[in-house]
This record gives C-alpha cells, sequence and structure tokens, in this order.
C-alpha cells in the first residue's frame, strides 16, 4: 500500500534520511578527495621540476690568472696559427696547475693536495677553453690572463649542496681534501656561482663533463622541426578541414576518411615513429638524426589533431555566412575562401599553436629516428647546419641526460624540462589569449 | 643542371603564363566568363602540373630504371648520372612549354576558367584529405612488410606462444611478445586503477557538486596535467616517484621489508601513468555526464533524491556506454605509452605478479630494439616491427570500439 | 469543507536569476484536495514558482529564493530543512515525460527504494502496481514492467513519470505542464487523471491551456511577468475576472 509519507514533519528527520544524509555527505568529499588528489599531483610535479631544476641555471667557476708561458704553447716563437694549432688541448692542461701552485702560494692556502689534484677540481673542458682563446688571439701568449673556468661536476654539485663529505666516501672523482680546497677557494672568492648561460645557449657534452652540458643546440633542432611541422601540417591540415567540412559529398570515402583521421588521433606516438623508421630512412633514405625527418614524423602525428580543431573552428561559422555570400554570387570555393576561412582563421591559429605544442614535447618517435645524438658543434654553427644535418630536440635531450650515469645529469634534464615547460607554457598562454580575444559568438 | 634551378625555371616559366594569360583576357574586349585572375592561374597551374609530374616520375623511376640494367647513379659526376640530369631537365622543360602553350590556345573570354580552376583546387584539397589514409596505409605497409620479413626469419610459434624474451647475438633469441603483453597490460591496469576513479569523481565533482568559480579555477588546473609532456613524467617516476616507493619499500626503506629492488617497477610506471590519465578520463567523462539530459536529474531530484543517488542511480547508468568508451579510449593511451615505461618500469622481460618488480613492456622493447646499433635485417632488429604491428593493431581495434561507444551513446541524447 | 484546508502558504516571495527578477512579491495559498491552475503567458514566472514550492530551484546556481512558503505550517526555506525530504512531500512531474534510462519498473521503484518505503520484494510490487494503477498506466504496462521506460509513447512515459511521483507517496504534486508534449487523447486521459488524484493530494498545474485549467481545476492563479495579478475561484477567474490583464489574457488578447 502506498503508506503515507514517512516524513512527518519537515523538522523531524528519521533514521533513515540521516543515514542517507551521511552517505550524501561522504560521496561529496570522495569527490573533493579526488579533484584534491588531482591537483596535489599537479603541485607536487611543479615543485619537483622547480626545485630540482633551477640549479642547472647557476654554475660553480673557478677565477685563475693562468700564465700562458710561451715555452708551453710557441716553442718557436712565431704566432704561426699553424703552428699554434699543433698544440693540443694537453699542452695547455699543465698551465692550470702551474696556476694553482701559484694561488697556493700567493693567497697561502693550506693544503697537502698535489698539483694534478689541485687543478682535477677544474672542468675538463678547461684545457679548450684557454686553447681557443689562444687561437683567438694569440698575442695573448707571454702573457697572464684571467679565466674563468667551470668547475667539474663535484665542486658544483658540493656548492649546491648535492654532493657531501658523507656522499662521496667512496668516490674516486673526488676527495674529501679536494673538498676543503675549494672551501678555501671559495673564502677567498675564487670558486663561485652565478648564472650558466651556457646551459641555455650551449651544446651537450659527453659524460666526463656534466658541466659543460647545455640544451641550446637542442633548443635549435626543436625549433627546426616546428617550423617544418609548421610549414607542413598547417596548409595540409587547413586543407583537408576545409575539404571535409565544406565540400566533401556525404559518401563511403568521406566516411571512411573522417573514420581513418578519428582513430589516427589515437594512435600510440612510438606508432609514427616506427613509421618515420621504415618509410623516412630506411625506403626514402632521408639523413638519420635529422630535424627535417622528424619534422615530419611530427607533421604526420600532429595533422590528425589540428584537422579535428580546424573543422571545429570551420563548424562554428555560422552557415548564414556561407548563404549570404552565396547569394551574392560567389561560387562556393569563393565563399569558403574569402569568407569562412578568416572567420575561422583565429580558432584555427588557436589549434595549431596548441598542435604544435603538442609536437614539442613528444620524445617517443624521436628516439626510434635517432634524434639523441651527441652532437658537438656549438652555437653558430647549428643555426647554419639547418635540416639536413645530425640533431637533437629538447625532450630528447633531457631523456638523453635521465639515462646517464652521472646523478648531475640529472639536474640538467630537470632544468630543461624548465625551458621545455616555459616554452610550452607561452605558447599555451598565446593560443588562450588568441582564443578569449577573437572568440565570437554569433 | 642542379633540380632547384630547373624547379626555378619550371615555376619562372609558370609566372610567364600567368602574365601572359592574364594579358590575353584583358586585350580581349568581349565579357568575360571569369575574372581575368582565373584565366592567368589557369595558365599558370597547367604549367607547373605536368612539368612538376614528369619531374617527379623521372626522379623515381630513373634510378629504378637504371637499376633494373644493372646501373646505380652513385654520384652527380658520374657521366651516366649527367647525362639523366640532362635529359631530365630537356624533357621538364619542353613539357613546361608544351602545356603553356596549349593553355594559351585555351584562354578565350568564354573559356569557363573559374571552374576548371576551381576543380583543380577542389582536387588538391581532396588529395590533402586523403593523406590520413595514406598515412594509415604507409603505417600498415611498412610495419607488415618488416614483420613479413621477422617472421622469415624468426619462428612464428616463438613470437606469438614462446614465454621468453632474451635476445643475444648468438642467433637463438627467444623473442617471445607474451611476457612484453603481460608487463604492458599489468602497468596499464596499474595506470587505470588510478586514473579512473580519481578521474571519474573528479568529474562528477566538477560537473555535479563544484560551483562555477571552482569549476572555473580546478578545471583548468587539471587540464595542466595533460598538457604536460610524457618525458617529465618518465622523469618524475624514474627520479622521484621510483626511489620515493623504494625509500618505503626497499631493504632500506620505511617499512624495512625489501620488497622492492630497483626504483623501476610495475607501480612506479602504473602509478605515475594514472596521473597522467587523470585529465584524460576527467575531461572525457565531464564530456559524456554533461551530455545526460537535465531532465532527467530534475526528475531524480524531484522525488526526493539526494546527488549522490541521482549520480548513482541515475547518472552514471544513463552515462555508462559513454563511459566505458572513455576508459577503452585511456586503455589504448595506457597501452601505447612510451617514455614512462621507457624511464620506470625497468627492463626485465618476466612474469611476475608483484608490481614493486620491475617489468618490461611491448613499447620500451621496440624503443630498445630500435635504437641499439643492431643490424637492420637480424630478428632481435626486425621484431620491433612485429611488436609495433602488435601494438598498432591492438590500440585501433580500442579506439574503434570506444568510438563506436562513444558515437553511440551521443546519438542517443541528440 | 476539508478540502478548503491550506496545504501550502506562499507570502512575500521573491526569486532572481542573477539580474532577472523573475518573481515579484507573490503570495498565494494553496488548498488540499483540490487542483490550484497557474496560468499566465510564457516567460511570467509560473514554472519559476512551482519549483520554488519544493525548493528544485536550489539546484539552480543563480537561483535565490526569498519569502516564507510552509507547508502545512512549517517553513520549507528554514535552514534546518533538507530538500531532499520536503521533495519526498512535494512530488513533481515535468513538462517533457523523463523517464530514467532503466525498466517501467524500476522507475516507478526508484522513490520507494530510495526512502525505504517498502519492506520486502512483494512489498514493494505492491507498491508498483498502485502507484500505476493510480496513474491509470496499470493495464497497458502489467505484462512489460522489465522493458525500459524509454520505450513507450509519450503519453505512458507521461503516465509512468506520474506513477513514479506516486509510488514516493507525496501529499502535494506538481506538474509543470505535464500535457504540452502530448497529443490530444493523451492529454484527455492525463486530464482525467488529475481530476482523480484529487481526491488524496493538492494537485498544482502549471498549464498555458486556459481551457485544461478552466477543465480541471478549483482555483486559478494568473502570472503576469512574474506578478500575481489574481488569485480565486476558477470558474470565477474565468466568468468575472476584476483585473484588466487577466480579462485581456483569457480574451485572448494578452500572451
Ligand atoms: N535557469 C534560469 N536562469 C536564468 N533565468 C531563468 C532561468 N529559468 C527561468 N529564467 C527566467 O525567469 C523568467 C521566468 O521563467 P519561467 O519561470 O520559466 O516562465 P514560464 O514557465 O512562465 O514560461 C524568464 O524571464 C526566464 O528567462
Ligand atoms: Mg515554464
Amino acid at each position: 500500500m502506498i503508506e503515507p509519507n514517512p516524513y512527518k514533519s519537515l523538522f523531524a528527520a528519521s533514521a533513515q534520511n540521516k543515514r542517507r544524509a551521511a552517505a550524501e555527505k561522504r560521496f561529496h568529499r570522495l569527490g573533493l578527495a579526488a579533484i584534491f588528489v588531482g591537483l596535489s599531483m599537479l603541485a607536487i610535479l611543479m615543485t619537483t621540476i622547480v626545485t630540482k631544476g633551477s640549479g642547472a641555471f647557476q654554475q660553480s667557476f673557478i677565477t685563475l690568472d693562468v700564465a700562458l708561458l710561451e715555452a708551453k704553447l710557441d716553442k718557436k716563437g712565431t704566432r704561426d696559427l699553424d703552428n699554434l694549432k699543433k698544440v693540443t688541448t694537453f699542452g695547455y692542461a699543465p698551465l692550470i696547475k702551474v696556476a694553482f701552485e701559484q694561488v697556493v702560494v700567493a693567497r697561502g692556502i693550506e693544503t697537502d693536495l698535489t698539483s694534478k689534484d689541485m687543478a682535477a677540481i677544474v672542468s675538463k673542458s678547461a684545457a679548450a677553453q684557454m686553447r681557443d682563446c689562444v687561437l683567438n688571439d694569440p698575442g695573448l701568449i707571454g702573457t697572464t690572463a684571467e679565466f674563468k673556468f667551470l668547475a667539474n661536476s663535484w665542486i658544483d654539485g658540493y656548492l649546491k649542496g648535492r654532493v657531501t663529505r658523507e656522499t662521496i666516501a667512496n668516490n674516486k672523482n673526488v676527495s674529501i681534501a679536494q673538498l676543503d680546497f675549494a672551501d678555501q677557494l671559495i673564502e677567498l672568492g675564487i670558486i663561485g656561482k652565478s648564472f650558466n648561460i651556457q646551459f641555455i645557449l650551449g651544446a651537450d657534452a659527453s659524460d666526463q663533463r656534466p658541466e659543460d652540458a647545455g640544451i641550446g643546440v637542442a633548443i635549435i633542432g626543436s625549433f627546426a622541426m616546428m617550423c617544418v611541422v609548421l610549414l607542413l601540417a598547417l596548409p595540409i591540415g587547413v586543407a583537408s578541414s576545409i575539404y571535409l567540412e565544406e565540400f566533401a559529398p556525404k559518401n563511403r570515402l568521406t566516411d571512411f576518411i573522417e573514420v581513418n583521421i578519428a582513430n589516427l588521433a589515437a594512435v600510440p606516438s612510438i606508432v609514427f615513429g616506427i613509421l618515420g623508421l621504415a618509410i623516412f630512412i630506411n625506403t626514402m633514405h632521408l639523413p638519420q638524426s635529422a630535424p627535417v625527418v622528424g619534422g615530419l614524423v611530427l607533421t604526420l602525428m600532429t595533422l590528425p589533431t589540428l584537422i579535428i580543431s580546424t573543422r571545429a573552428a570551420l563548424k562554428a561559422v555560422p552557415p548564414s555566412i556561407r548563404s549570404a555570400a552565396l547569394g551574392v554570387g560567389a561560387s562556393k570555393m569563393q565563399s569558403t575562401f574569402h569568407h569562412v576561412l578568416p572567420l575561422a582563421a583565429p580558432g584555427i591559429l588557436t589549434g595549431t599553436i596548441l598542435g604544435l605544442a603538442q609536437a614539442l614535447g613528444e620524445t617517443a618517435p624521436l628516439l626510434l629516428i635517432g634524434m639523441i645524438g651527441y652532437v658537438a658543434t656549438n652555437m653558430p654553427e647549428t643555426v647554419s647546419q639547418g635540416l639536413l644535418s645530425p640533431n637533437s630536440a629538447m625532450p630528447a635531450q633531457i631523456y638523453e641526460w635521465a639515462k646517464r650515469a652521472d646523478p648531475a645529469f640529472y639536474e640538467r634534464a630537470w632544468g630543461g624540462i624548465i625551458i621545455l615547460l616555459i616554452f610550452l607554457v607561452t605558447m599555451n598562454l598565446i593560443a588562450v589569449t588568441l582564443r578569449r580575444r577573437f572568440e565570437q559568438r554569433w | 643542371m642542379p633540380t632547384y634551378i630547373l624547379i626555378l625555371m619550371v615555376i619562372a616559366l609558370a609566372l610567364l603564363g600567368f602574365w601572359l594569360g592574364k594579358r590575353k583576357v584583358n586585350l580581349a574586349a568581349a565579357s568575360l566568363h571569369s575574372l581575368p585572375v582565373h584565366y592567368a592561374t589557369y595558365v599558370l597551374l597547367m604549367t607547373i602540373f605536368p612539368a612538376a609530374l614528369t619531374l617527379v616520375i623521372w626522379s623515381l623511376a630513373a634510378p629504378w630504371l637504371l637499376h633494373e640494367q644493372g646501373l646505380t647513379l652513385p654520384n652527380t659526376n658520374d657521366p651516366v648520372a649527367q647525362a639523366d640530369a640532362a635529359l631530365k631537365s630537356i624533357v621538364v622543360i619542353i613539357v613546361a612549354v608544351v602545356s603553356l602553350f596549349f593553355a594559351m590556345q585555351k584562354v578565350s573570354p568564354k573559356f569557363r576558367a573559374r571552374n576548371v580552376v576551381e576543380k583543380f583546387i577542389l582536387a588538391a584539397l581532396l588529395i590533402c584529405a586523403a593523406l590520413a589514409v595514406l598515412t594509415t596505409v604507409g603505417i600498415v605497409v611498412s610495419m607488415v612488410f618488416e614483420t613479413a620479413h621477422f617472421l622469415n626469419l624468426h619462428s612464428w610459434k616463438d613470437f606469438f606462444f614462446g614465454l621468453a624474451w632474451s635476445p643475444n647475438f648468438h642467433g637463438d633469441s627467444a623473442l617471445s611478445i607474451l611476457p612484453l603483453l603481460w608487463g604492458t597490460l599489468y602497468i596499464s591496469c596499474v595506470a587505470l586503477l588510478v586514473a579512473v576513479p580519481v578521474g571519474l569523481l573528479s568529474a562528477i565533482y566538477l560537473s555535479e557538486y563544484a560551483s562555477s568559480f571552482i569549476r572555473s579555477i580546478a578545471k583548468p588546473l587539471l587540464e595542466i596535467l595533460a598538457g604536460i609532456p610524457t618525458i617529465v613524467y618518465g622523469l618524475f617516476a624514474l627520479l622521484t616517484f621510483g626511489p620515493f616507493l623504494r625509500d618505503l619499500f626497499g631493504p632500506e626503506g620505511f617499512f624495512s621489508v625489501g620488497w622492492m629492488s630497483d626504483a623501476r617497477s610495475v607501480a612506479t610506471a602504473g602509478i605515475v601513468m594514472g596521473i597522467m590519465l587523470i585529465p584524460f578520463v576527467s575531461s572525457l567523462s565531464d564530456d559524456i555526464i554533461n551530455a545526460v539530459p537535465q531532465s532527467l536529474r530534475d526528475g531524480s531530484f524531484g522525488l526526493g533524491a539526494t546527488r549522490s543517488e541521482t549520480i548513482k542511480h541515475v547518472l552514471l547508468p544513463a552515462a555508462l556506454p559513454g563511459i566505458v568508451g572513455a576508459i577503452l579510449l585511456a586503455a589504448s593511451r595506457a597501452i601505447g605509452e612510451t617514455m614512462i615505461v621507457v624511464l620506470g618500469a625497468g627492463a626485465i622481460a618476466r612474469f611476475t605478479g608483484n608490481p614493486l618488480e620491475a617489468l618490461t613492456t611491448v613499447t620500451t622493447r621496440i624503443v630498445s630494439q630500435l635504437t641499439g646499433d643492431g643490424d637492420f635485417n637480424s630478428p632481435e632488429t626486425l621484431v620491433a616491427f612485429a611488436l609495433g604491428l602488435t601494438l598498432f593493431v591492438l590500440t585501433l581495434g580500442l579506439n574503434i570500439f570506444a568510438l563506436y561507444y562513444v558515437r553511440k551513446y551521443r546519438e542517443q541524447y541528440e | 469543507m476539508n478540502s478548503q484546508t491550506i496545504k501550502i502558504s506562499a507570502r512575500h516571495v521573491d526569486v532572481h536569476y542573477d539580474k532577472t527578477h523573475a518573481i515579484k512579491d507573490v503570495s498565494v495559498e494553496i488548498p488540499s484536495n483540490s487542483v490550484t491552475a497557474f496560468i499566465g503567458p510564457s516567460g511570467c514566472g509560473k514554472s519559476t514558482f512551482l519549483r520554488c514550492l519544493n525548493r528544485m530551484n536550489d539546484t539552480i546556481e543563480s537561483c535565490q529564493v526569498s519569502g516564507d512558503i510552509l507547508l502545512d505550517g512549517e517553513n520549507i526555506y528554514d535552514p534546518k530543512v533538507d530538500p531532499v525530504q520536503l521533495r519526498a512531500k512535494i512530488g513533481m512531474v515535468f513538462q517533457k515525460p523523463n523517464p530514467f534510462p532503466k525498466s517501467i519498473y524500476d522507475n516507478v521503484a526508484y522513490g520507494p527504494r530510495i526512502h525505504g518505503l517498502a519492506q520486502g520484494k512483494s512489498d514493494l510490487d505492491a507498491l508498483v502496481e498502485q502507484a500505476l494503477r493510480r496513474a491509470a498506466i496499470w493495464e497497458e504496462v502489467k505484462d512489460r514492467l522489465s522493458a525500459p521506460g524509454t520505450g513507450l509513447s509519450g503519453g505512458q512515459q507521461q503516465r509512468v513519470c506520474i506513477a513514479r511521483a506516486i509510488a514516493t507517496a507525496p501529499e502535494v504534486l506538481l506538474m509543470d505542464e505535464p500535457c504540452s508534449a502530448l497529443d490530444p487523447i493523451a492529454t484527455a486521459q492525463i486530464e482525467e487523471l488529475i481530476d482523480e488524484l484529487r481526491q488524496n493530494y493538492a494537485v498544482v498545474i502549471v498549464t498555458h491551456s486556459m481551457h485544461q485549467a478552466a477543465r480541471v481545476s478549483q482555483k486559478t492563479a494568473f502570472f503576469h511577468m512574474g506578478t500575481l495579478v489574481e488569485f480565486g475561484d476558477t470558474k470565477t477567474i474565468f466568468t468575472n475576472p476584476t483585473d484588466p490583464r487577466t480579462e485581456g489574457y483569457i480574451t485572448g488578447r494578452i500572451g
């Protein structure tokens, strides 16, 4: 029987009702907890990136006066460049030892270290740095010049707190005595940290010299790939979208193409890497590790997403615009290109930027086409070498660093992520601003 | 003559055609069917297109034809290569000039240039759209060929039904997909166990409970998680989350249980992948829950149901097909995810049920087999294509299924 | 007579949606065991006011209600009142039939289940049957109770929705244009049903059809641009309206 409602008065909550209210509260809390979990993961991730990566932008430098002895560097005294070039970095290395010996005496530093162990706290890149400097200006030979050398990664880690006396107990690369020595140099202002522009502009370095590794070359590689993606994906994507949205007849072929695009958008990115390897490199013999191949692979990967967003932008243009254009005697083609496309342009642009951002962070396909090569060329050459010579890309470089054994590279990897994220955030902000600016509701 | 000069010459001819075409109709006093620019474009296209086609066909066919006769084109200084280049240039230029001439013949005020040009553009648009199909074909063909090659060199029984994965250089590698599939599915399951409850509950909270203010803040924040590249998650798994788990469950860990020896494990990769998938699941579910008509919510509230009762008994059952579709899409994402497992899962192929042990997956093996220095014709390298094909088929199947589900669901409420 | 006791009494109710002032100082007394009709031109606030009576407006974020609404003398907008409990007492039927995507049986059993009105399966069966009978749909659906409710015709769906509301054992039934999506035959059936429901419930029906109001209701309230213009016996309103706007609407000059 339908009994009268059990809730007699609105103010008298039954036991049943209390239970239900409690269940409601629990569920509400559950939802809140889910949001909290998601947001705290974001917070943890961001904090980790910033705390672990910001160190990469600071580097320890050792400032030394080095006597560039003529006897070592230019025995003949001719200053002839070809002759000077015959002196390898091995010829320069002893100068650093000498410089340290002089500093110890001049500044009254107490240490039992041999000059070889003292010189070992300088990066292995120091000799090459001096050599480049001398070859640039042979007039320096015979004088004493001030150099700002990179400290090696252990000393750098010591200044940044990553390396302590406890953690290096059994370490062959650095000794406690060297840390004591470094302490005195810090006191005297000979070792100090400063902003590390080399990290942002420089090239990767061998796994012996983490302190010298930079992401600049990989940024150029990424940039070159993005140019290829933009140049190919944008026109092709817009053309396909226009066809599908404005001209395609409703038939099997169109359906097939649409289903194809929807499914391609969800194909794992690594599959595109396999495609690139098999078609572009093994069949078409395009150069391995080249940004042009990376760009082609990323184009194929980005196209489906780009087509989907472009079609949405075209769809948002009201049919009345089309009818109006057709009404004044324009052909369908003219109506599309003269009226619909300009109105959809901001939406298309937004979608393109977001697609590029997605491509910029993609790693897996790049590994397969070999874009993780260790590239020694430095800044000016990389730019001019262009699309066909081997290069790396930001995410691939980060992966490369993450794989290396020396933990000093991890700091670089996190730092690289900061730079990558800065690019992505900028692109997304531009996209959001564009959307806000041109958002139109008809 | 280098190819780029040839191309420039053809373009110059085409521009000349553009100018000539325009001049011809402008001089004609009669009223035109189309705008002068259409005639000009017509001549331009007619000049470029046959020449370009000739150039492409020649460039592709010549090496092949020469190869048939035992010749190769080693470099540009070779006499054969020079002869080929010279002949190619002459033929292409002739084609361009002849087609320019015929196009000019066609141009007259009555000629419907616009229609022809538009047909041409339409064909170009169609070709661009068909590129998606071409990509799919490319993926399938490239992988099928190499897979066939692989199965010629290696027993298919071992690949599909073997139990071990241990590539070596002695020519007796065990290359079975089963342990890899086990790792892939296990890690994906862990990821979904994290992502589906959190993502779904977040979507429910945002669409049914949160005020519009909270929603406008929390939703974009959650979506940031989706915009972070997977390499970042991989690094987080390898360097932060894995060591954290080991500090809890490792031999010298907080619980001193020694369940975990390496920072890389199923849980490391799976949980981090789950975090990555949270926004994916939540934004898909959000769309789907919002597609449930308001009238159903009203009906339930009108009967005195609480929000949670409405969600559990009305919204979720109504949205179920769509949510299943979303979960399948997330599963396909998880299966195809590469960087997180490459960095976080480890490299040991085995059948283990312990989530704190390292396992390996299909995608990690593809990367490791294709990034080594291996010989491209060895089964150890070619197996990657077979793995890739399997991965493609698996994810494609899931996607088709999922998209079908979601579309069916949408149509129900349209 | 019993039918003249006041079931709901609304006093000085104002409703705002953000900037829209949808209901302006409306006071109405709804008697039990009779049908009260709300009429007025589209957009005048009938639905809004109806939804105030069972606090359905709480689910709309921008909606602000002020004033007092008493159900049997208790203020339903008192902070201590649980709207869930209130809505169990005041059932609602909507403009568009909205059966849940479940079986007919589950649709009707939904309310009793969540409110715990039935002890055991047989009790629930009986309750469902009774609700369906009262909604005059039992004969049509008794052989397919496990078929989905969405598979019925519009009129049948609406009667299942009424049965669904009745099964919760409400004291008041609110109906928002229950026949507007139905054909004339289904409309006639529902109207007949409303007249029967009057025996047990206070029924409030929103309609934009004056004929329907005249046919089914005993009391009529005429709304215009958010204000209550006139409220009284249906007969009086239709034969002898006091306000010129009411007369204008009834004779077809407004609306
Ligand atoms: N959810 C809402 N949000 C904002 N304004 C609303 C909403 N619902 C109704 N309104 C406004 O309140 C006024 C009354 O609407 P309503 O009660 O639906 O009228 P009726 O049912 O009489 O046609 C209208 O001006 C309408 O625009
Ligand atoms: Mg209404």
